[in-house]
């Protein structure tokens, strides 16, 4: 039992870094403000200047928010896939949910262009990006699902997940071949991915999505956990296979679907968090691992934001690069240093 | 056969096995009537194909069986619900993507999920169990280890543990001797019968080693394409039953040493 001890306090040091960045990620930006402001404008106490808790307020802290929700929701994704189909390379999009959702979006974009009107001015809204790359999402997932109640294998549930991901880019290459420059740029940006310009209330609802995609996990740790030794097993040790396969399906579709349709598509958290975890914490039982991963994805989406916006330049890099620019280095860091790939 | 005081714990009544799709039934073998008591180690003999692991599988109730019954203590195993089940059989299978990155004694513990909360906290009874498996096996200074440090043979005992920690009175086994040394495989049955005895579990095996399972085992159930049968290994032997389990040009059954043997040139 000693060592449920070193797991509770490696979570606790976990908490304390994701505090001390967020406070670090809401105290950089564009504007320099002074740190007394900053706890000022949070506790609603005097500030110095009027715009000051604006900006932390309404923007930066809402962002800090977003990048918390969507790196642990993504990381999570990543972890009950890779779980679930015991392979270390799946990810939360191997369900094609990104894939529907870049769908959904290039034909709003993109196609609105070629029908052109009134759609084109209705594209440009967020909403109409929002509802369009879930509608995409919901789509390829219900294909992947119907596809799944009858495939009693699940590593094929994998390849047909790949499957429609190669099918939704193929027609995505050909709409953006018919595109206008302004369309495919406009498109480009959606799918650099962004973590910025969300407001409370957009905010609020990624959270309900989280809240209950983070609760299926929960409810599903023990199964999880039988997992670990392969599917006849965790069948002979009183695992539903296909009742668990579902539940874990619909946590991954609210999780990756709800913050892709708010962030875009955001690469390689998902895959990359549950490794580094696994090489840094080595435990296997999900109980211990979820709460690890969730600060663990909320850890590396705020040093990559805080990265994405680096103080003295005038832009903000796509977060979809800096996710990979530095988580890559990291997990081939620990591989070799670690000697031993642990899955 | 000697007259039996032990309760049975596994009951098989016109068991057909094979496989049901779209195109039909595919019968594998039929007829299958077999009755295995407490403390019963017994193994299932046959050549490949002839349906050894569909007839595990359709006990363990991985398979619906096409016809006929299977009854554990009493109670048919179609009725059970997947919780019930796991409380009645236990596992130890080859070739299974089990993440080596378990210790032993987490995967050990796996064993105890039947029994547990729903976030599969481990009781003083569940450790208790556990502690016990590892001491049948004898795998206590393995006990810290992780799964990628073990050897096949330390691995298979470690399973078995896992098995045995599930509590149930019936363990069966997919041929848990392939992959070993020959001194291992020995190892591994002998394990097998000692914890029938010690527990009073019955512990059905699938394997190609005819030799040894004679030599050790209480019944077998040899699986021919006419028919199942089910008998301890010298009632079999003088019956002949092992003569004409495989084509008879390369090897042959020496029923004085109770072995099969190479032909010699004639």
């Amino acid at each position: 039992m000693q060592q449920t001890g070193k797991y509770a306090s490696i979570l606790v040091i976990l908490g304390l870094v994701l505090l001390a960045l967020t406070l670090l990620n809401i105290s950089l930006g564009s504007v320099h403000i002074p740190f007394k402001d900053i706890f000022s404008s949070l506790f609603n106490a005097e500030v110095s200047k009027e715009t000051y808790s604006y900006i932390i307020l309404d923007y930066r802290l809402p962002k800090a928010f977003t990048a918390i929700i969507a790196g642990s929701g993504l990381a999570i994704s990543g972890l009950l896939m890779q779980t679930m189909f015991r392979n270390p390379l799946a990810g939360p999009y191997v369900l094609g949910l990104s894939s529907g959702a870049s769908l959904g979006v290039a034909i709003v974009i993109m196609g609105a262009t070629l029908i052109g009107g009134p759609f084109v001015a209705l594209a440009l809204s967020k909403w109409t990006l929002v509802i369009a790359s879930s509608l995409g999402s919901l789509i390829v997932l219900f294909a992947v699902v119907l596809a799944s109640v009858r495939l009693r294998d699940t590593m094929a549930i994998l390849i047909v997940g790949l499957m429609f991901a190669s099918l939704t880019g193929a027609v995505v290459s050909i709409l953006s071949y018919f595109s206008p420059a302004a369309q495919l740029q406009q498109y480009i940006f959606w799918s650099f991915g962004s973590l910025g310009d969300l407001s409370w209330t957009e905010v609020g609802i990624l959270g309900i999505f989280w809240f209950l995609g983070i609760s299926l996990a929960v409810f599903s740790i023990k199964n999880l956990n039988s997992l670990l030794l392969g599917e006849e097993y965790a069948r002979s040790l009183g695992v539903n296979i296909g009742r668990n396969r579902m539940l874990i399906i619909l946590a991954t579709s609210l999780l990756a679907g709800s913050i892709t349709a708010f962030c875009g598509p955001i690469a390689f958290i998902g895959l990359a968090v549950p490794h580094l975890i696994r090489q840094v914490l080595p435990v296997n039982n999900h109980l211990i691992l979820l709460p690890a991963v969730i600060l663990g994805g909320a850890i590396l989406m705020l040093i990559c934001d805080i990265v994405s916006q680096l103080p003295g330049m005038e832009f903000t890099l796509p977060i979809n690069a800096i996710t990979s620019i530095i988580g890559a280095p990291v997990v081939i860091w620990l591989l070799i240093r670690k000697q031993k790939f642990l899955f | 056969m000697k007259p039996n005081f032990q309760n049975i714990n596994l009951k098989t009544s016109n068991l057909e096995i094979g496989y049901q799709d779209k195109r039909g039934i595919k019968s594998i073998a039929k007829n299958i009537n077999i009755e295995a008591h407490t403390s019963e180690l017994i193994a299932v003999i046959g050549v490949n194909g002839i349906g050894k692991s569909t007839l595990l599988r359709s006990i363990s109730g991985i398979q619906q069986p096409i016809s006929g019954t299977i009854e554990i203590e009493g109670q048919n195993l179609r009725e059970m619900n997947d919780l019930q089940r796991a409380s009645q059989i236990s596992l130890v299978l080859t070739n299974q993507p089990i993440s080596k990155n378990l210790s032993v004694f987490e995967l050990i513990a796996l064993g105890r999920q039947p029994y547990t909360n729903w976030l599969g906290k481990l009781s003083k009874i569940d450790i208790e169990k556990i502690e016990n498996a590892i001491a049948l096996t004898s795998i206590q200074p393995l006990k810290d280890r992780k799964c990628y440090e073990l050897s096949d043979g330390q691995l298979q005992r470690v399973l078995i543990a896992r098995a045995i920690a599930q509590d149930t009175p019936i363990i069966i086994l997919d041929e848990p001797t392939t992959h070993l040394d020959m001194y291992h495989k020995a190892y591994v049955v002998k394990l097998l019968q000692k914890l029938a005895k010690q527990t009073g579990k019955t512990i059905i095996f699938a394997s190609h080693e005819v030799n040894l399972a004679i030599q050790i085992c209480d019944k077998i159930i040899l699986m021919h394409p006419e028919e199942t049968q089910i008998n301890t290994p010298n009632h079999l032997i003088s019956t002949g039953a092992f003569q004409d389990l495989f084509p008879k040009d390369l090897i042959h059954f020496d029923e004085i040493s109770g072995a099969f043997r190479i032909k010699n040139k004639e």
